[in-house]
């Protein structure tokens, strides 16, 4: 394809044609605020956070739409470009609750990094504000629709990623809102809480139940990992706290993207659950009793033993493990043939 | 899966027979709505009218079990339309002629009658499979789970040569594997016949290099028995003892009475989990296991691809990660095993097996791989059987239709089905304690159809007793239109419903998989 | 020295004697949020946030003052304790502005920790709230007083430097203020621009103007060093994001360590990537100066120019 050159901030720079300012200035390394844009979802151009100023263009274009041409001269910090970002974040700030106190997505929310970046203290503008309930009534996702800034991020990934369209605008001007059919909560409708809206909402309007309100974003640390549920083997990074995990979010995984479902995103309760086996137990009297690992394999070692001495190996089965590592599923099958002597083992494959 | 998992949504055609992909397979099926929406057709082959059917622009609700009989009428339609791939058929593969005679009789007509499908319909999904530019295949347990599963997976590889729609992108025959790492559980050798890379425990060059590397003078070679082979042996008192690492086969095996009773039948039995199962409950020693968040190691998902898991907490209490409990095993028998970490036994697994022999954790730090690997700078095959199938030309395997083993009867009128939902997993072992999943999704529920819950006087939420020969039930009913009439479904994901005191533990020759999928019950109010 | 035995949240813990009950919690593992506590400068007990139910005592005592005694029985979150904590918090955010979003503080401030630990979304009552200006009188240290909850650390950390004591409180009541005599700005007091009592300030009242809007305290690595300028070893903080060095800041305030600006300025200059100028006070009042004016090196720099030229 064709290249078209153009001059951003002072720099030349070539890129395809169809390429858009935005591609054109992160390409050579120029930030641009964005709030609606999406690399992986369609471009709506709607809020007009990466305005640039165009030399010879009646107004300030947005650069997420706008394609590069050839010989354009861009500038992204023009006075005029920094006075309608401050402006929007004031006109989005009027109606957004300051609550960043107490806010799950304070430390990775994007308003909050605009208004820092932009010093926009706050708003002078005074209007009406929405007072909106706070919908919890599900266990994965809670919904502040007042901190909602109608950037439309989880309209398409619900539409173009997830497919499910669940949720989208209804009403209009100040009362536009982003609900699913018949403005019920999302429990009422036909949501899958996959949660793969509240991974790509740029404030707080959307957030992980659990994980938001566990830990601050500054104080998770991120562990790349691989689900363990169905065989898809989705990516997913499990956010950990004091040594506790407390929550999942999206990664750019290689088979799913940011993509995750109710049980990646959501089914990670079990790690810490208060049922979970904390030592070793012997059946003494058909009861079970705590017992150091010396005893407990010690006494497996020698009664697997006295089994295989007694009526040979092919009298012990073992069954493998479809949810272990491979290493573990290896050395399984090395301990069964080469010191158990029998190839008696197998797992669940066929269930 | 032949294929990888983004490659679904470049495919024309997605015929998809026993899977319910965006309730099991989630993540896959996000790549099934992504063909439709850009224009893919969509055939799904089902008793249920599940999620996915409802955007298939078929839905074959055939009868359960009659997948051979639909698949060899695709066949018919495809050969006698003269629609199949000459080319594919010719350079590809061998005995077709005799596939080619094995199928004459299944006429659409005549595969109506078994099926219950509209001949027009068959055609038009046959026709469509045929002359897409890239068809694929979708199955699950659907097919599998049948006295005649290896025929039914056999008859998909049949229609997929057919129409050379095999060893090229966008399409494949792709079964969609239902855990982490079942797929990697069976890569290394844990299976009664083979050892790593699917290399078999009866040839002798395979012992001998397995039993030099691990330090024995020898290795059994006698194949090992299958998981029902185990426990039918333990309640003969042919097994004597038992290492059940992770699995739970209280919950997941048919006829679970008979499990219960082989088990306690046992002189010992050792269990190793993260729970305290149903399974583990009836041990005499139980070992505290990590979870994926407290170890490293290596999973190998549905298409084959190795990853990383990490080490995000320690385990807790004084459980270990699973790997060094089997080392301690294996070292308290006499038989020193000691690893530094997961990273050096992947090391020694890609000595042994051929198609993980270049994959090591450095390598996998860059990203993930596609077994076959065979070397450092491979990078591994996504697509298999391009260019030349493992065996070298694609064999047609004609199979013949078999009805279920048991069917209903007077006294048990209806078929049991039964699968897993979407907010679930397996015995819930883990998604009955998240705090989440089981608060939204807290109650299993019988799906039958309006027509048999007025026969049967059954009211939607009435608690209702649904009862097989060799045990039953109590349950919700769930009145409802997914299910056709005769049919009634649910899962085994909760212990309060152990669902698998009914199924049938009759199995399928070949893989011994049993047939979960069809068994005859009778529902009555409870 | 003897030892007690006391039981904290039903675990036995035993320490030495004159141990206060807040220290003999952190050594059983168990968290008590503090405010004016400091370790280097003890037994304050102002800000009650850090109280615990003691069995026997008449109402809830200040675990940074209350020692540790044979046989004492310790609940560290109990009802009653987090029904007090919580209330503390309502009452200092009544008068605290509610600007994280653009706070330099947000992300390393107690009262925002404790408020979101303890579920506290604001101010549970109306009241007066301060207006005081905002102190910007000199080119190291932002103090807003409208953020200041009055524990009074910087006050005795900058007592703790012989000669020093810049500033403490002043008034009484709601007029109650941290300030330098006379209620002056900084630049007009004798203070050196040390940081002590910016490393140790729990909110966003002192904040350090040389990194004013350079990062969010989420995006900063610290990196200790000790400033070699001296011999006294003053610990400072490399502050880094985005892999490059953004500003130096105070570290370890402990006995004996002056801080200086001085040093903290060479270290700027030694370390950041891109070191802003340095300000002196000339004539009483802050003017740009040359590094080598601001680290007093002329006379050393001329030495060398001298020797090396021969």
């Amino acid at each position: 394809m064709a290249d078209v050159t153009l001059t951003i901030n002072g720099r030349q720079t070539s890129v395809a044609q169809g390429s858009t300012i935005l591609d054109a200035a992160r390409k050579m390394g120029i930030f641009i605020p964005t709030l609606c844009h999406d690399p992986e979802l369609s471009t709506v151009g709607s809020c007009r956070m990466c305005v640039v100023d165009v030399k010879g263009a009646r107004s300030l274009v947005i650069s997420c739409a706008t394609a590069a041409a050839g010989g354009m001269v861009v500038e992204t910090e023009s006075p005029a470009v920094m006075e309608a970002r401050k402006t929007i974040i004031e006109l989005l700030l009027a109606n957004h609750p300051q609550d960043c106190l107490t806010c799950g997505k304070n430390g990775d929310c994007r308003l909050q990094d605009y208004a820092y970046l932009y010093g926009v203290r706050g708003s002078n503008l005074t209007g009406a504000v929405h007072q909106y309930d706070l919908e919890t009534d599900n266990p994965f996702i809670v919904r502040d629709m007042n901190k909602c800034i109608l950037c439309g991020k989880c309209v398409r990934m619900c539409a173009e990623i997830q497919g499910d369209s669940v949720v989208d605008f209804t009403c209009r001007g100040f009362n536009t809102k982003v609900a699913p059919a018949m403005d019920t909560t999302l429990a009422g409708s036909e949501c899958v809480f996959c949660g793969n809206c509240a991974a790509v909402c740029p404030t707080g309007a959307l957030q992980e139940k659990g994980l938001r309100s566990s830990a601050r974003t500054w104080e998770v640390k991120k562990v790349r990992t691989t689900c363990p549920y169905c065989g898809t083997g989705c990516s997913l990074d499990l956010n950990v706290r004091d040594g506790k995990v407390v929550g999942v979010t999206s990664c750019d995984g290689d088979v799913n993207g940011r993509a995750l479902c109710v049980k990646g995103r959501f089914g990670y309760g079990f790690i810490h659950h208060p049922d979970r086996l904390k030592s070793p137990l012997i059946k003494k009297d058909g009861q079970f009793v705590e017992a150091t690992w010396d005893e407990a394999l010690g006494l497996a070692a020698r009664k697997l033993g006295s089994i295989r001495n007694q009526y040979g190996s092919d009298s012990i089965g073992v069954l493998s493990s479809a949810r272990c590592t491979n290493e573990e599923n290896y050395l399984l099958s090395k301990l069964t043939r080469a010191v158990i002597g029998t190839n008696n083992i197998d797992h669940c494959a066929r269930l | 899966m032949t294929n990888p998992i983004r490659d679904i949504a470049g495919a024309d055609f997605i015929f998809a027979i026993g899977t319910n992909t965006t309730e099991s397979h989630p993540i896959i099926g996000l790549q099934v709505k992504k063909a439709v929406r850009g224009g893919a057709t969509l055939a799904v082959a089902d008793p249920r009218r599940t999620g996915v059917a409802e955007l298939a622009k078929y839905h074959l609700q055939i009868k359960s079990g009659s997948d051979i009989a639909l698949l060899n009428g695709m066949a018919n339609v495809i050969i006698s339309e003269d629609l199949y791939n000459k080319e594919f058929v010719a350079s590809r593969t061998e005995d077709f002629e005799a596939f080619k005679a094995a199928v004459v009789k299944y006429t659409p007509e005549y595969v109506e009658g078994i099926t219950g499908i509209d001949p027009e319909t068959l055609r038009q999904v046959a026709r469509g499979y045929a002359r897409a530019k890239n068809g694929t295949i979708l199955y699950t347990m659907g097919i599998t789970q049948h006295i005649c599963g290896t025929h039914n997976v056999l008859a998909v590889a049949n229609l997929a040569m057919l129409c050379g729609h095999i060893g090229k992108e966008f399409s494949g025959v792709n079964p969609l594997r239902g855990q982490n790492n079942v797929q990697g559980a069976c890569d290394m050798g844990a299976l009664p016949g083979v050892i790593t890379g699917y290399q078999g425990v009866g040839l002798d060059e395979v012992r001998a290099k397995f039993a030099s590397a691990w330090s024995v003078e020898q290795l059994p070679a006698k194949v090992g028995l299958t998981v029902g082979e185990i426990v039918e042996g333990a309640s003969h008192g042919n097994i004597k003892g038992m290492y059940i690492m992770g699995e739970n086969p209280v919950l997941s095996d048919p006829d679970a009475g008979h499990v219960v009773h082989a088990l306690e039948n046992l002189d010992f039995l050792v269990v190793q989990d993260i729970f305290l199962t149903e399974t583990a409950q009836l041990a005499d020693v139980v070992l505290p296991g990590a979870s994926f968040a407290e170890k490293d190691g290596t999973f190998s998902n549905t298409e084959r691809r190795v990853q990383r898991i990490r080490k995000a907490v320690n385990p807790v209490g004084k459980a270990r990660a699973d790997w060094e409990i089997i080392c301690g095993l294996a070292t308290a028998m006499g038989y020193p095993m000691d690893y530094g970490s997961p990273a050096d036994i992947m090391k020694e697994i890609a000595s042994l097996t051929p198609s993980y022999a270049g994959i090591s954790y450095d390598r996998l730090e860059q990203g993930s791989i596609h077994w076959p690997c065979p070397t450092a700078d491979h990078p591994g095959t996504p697509v298999l059987h391009a260019g030349k199938f493992s065996r070298g030309l694609g064999k047609f395997s004609p199979v013949e239709y078999v009805s279920p083993d048991e069917m209903p009867d007077q006294q048990y009128p209806l078929i049991l089905s039964t699968g897993r939902r979407y907010y679930h997993y397996h015995t819930g072992t883990m998604t009955q304690r998240t705090g989440s999943l089981e608060v939204h999704y807290g109650q299993e529920s019988l799906e039958i159809n309006p027509s048999d819950a007025q026969n049967l006087g059954i009211g939607q939420g009435d608690e209702v007793r649904v009862s097989s020969r060799r045990g039953s039930v109590v349950l919700k009913a769930c009145i409802t239109d997914v299910v056709p009439p005769g049919l009634v479904f649910t899962s085994f994901h909760f212990p309060a419903v152990p669902i698998n005191r009914l199924t049938n533990p009759a199995r399928d020759a070949i893989a011994k998989i049993p047939e979960l999928k069809v068994c005859a019950v009778k529902v009555e109010s409870a | 020295m003897a030892n007690v035995t006391l039981t904290i949240n039903g675990i036995k813990v035993i320490v030495s004697k004159g141990t206060t009950v807040l220290d003999a919690a952190a050594r059983a593992g168990f968290f008590i949020p503090t405010f004016c506590h400091d370790p280097e400068i003890p037994r304050f007990g102002a800000c009650r946030i850090c109280v615990v139910e003691i069995a026997g005592m008449r109402n809830l005592p200040a675990s940074c003052v209350t020692e540790a005694t044979e046989g004492m029985v310790v609940n560290t979150e109990s009802p009653a304790v987090a029904e007090a904590r919580k209330t503390i918090l309502e009452m200092l955010l009544a008068n605290h502005p509610q600007d994280c979003l653009t706070c330099e503080k947000n992300g390393d401030c107690r009262l925002q920790d404790y408020s979101f630990r303890y579920g506290v979304k604001g101010p549970g009552f109306e009241g007066k709230r301060h207006e005081y200006p905002l102190d910007d009188s000199n080119p190291y240290i932002v103090r807003d007083m409208n953020k200041c909850i009055l524990c009074g650390r910087c006050a005795r950390t900058c007592a703790q430097v012989e000669g020093r004591a810049v500033i403490d409180f002043t008034y009484r009541g709601f007029d109650t203020k941290i300030a330098p005599p006379m209620d002056t700005t900084l630049a007009e007091s004798d203070c050196v621009y040390c940081g002590r009592c910016l490393a140790v300030c729990p909110v966003g009242a002192l904040t350090y103007k040389r990194m004013a809007g350079k990062g969010r305290a989420w995006e900063i690595e610290k990196k200790p060093v000790t400033c070699t300028f001296c011999d006294s070893g003053c610990l400072f903080d490399l502050n880094i994001k985005d892999g490059k060095v953004i500003g130096v800041t105070a570290g370890s305030p402990g006995q004996g360590r002056p801080l200086c600006l001085k040093g903290r300025l060479g270290l700027e200059l030694l370390y950041c990537d891109d070191p802003a100028d340095p300000q002196m006070k000339r004539d009483g009042e802050f003017v740009k100066v040359s590094w080598s004016d601001a680290l007093g090196l002329d006379g050393v720099l001329d030495k060398i120019r001298k020797i090396e030229g021969k």
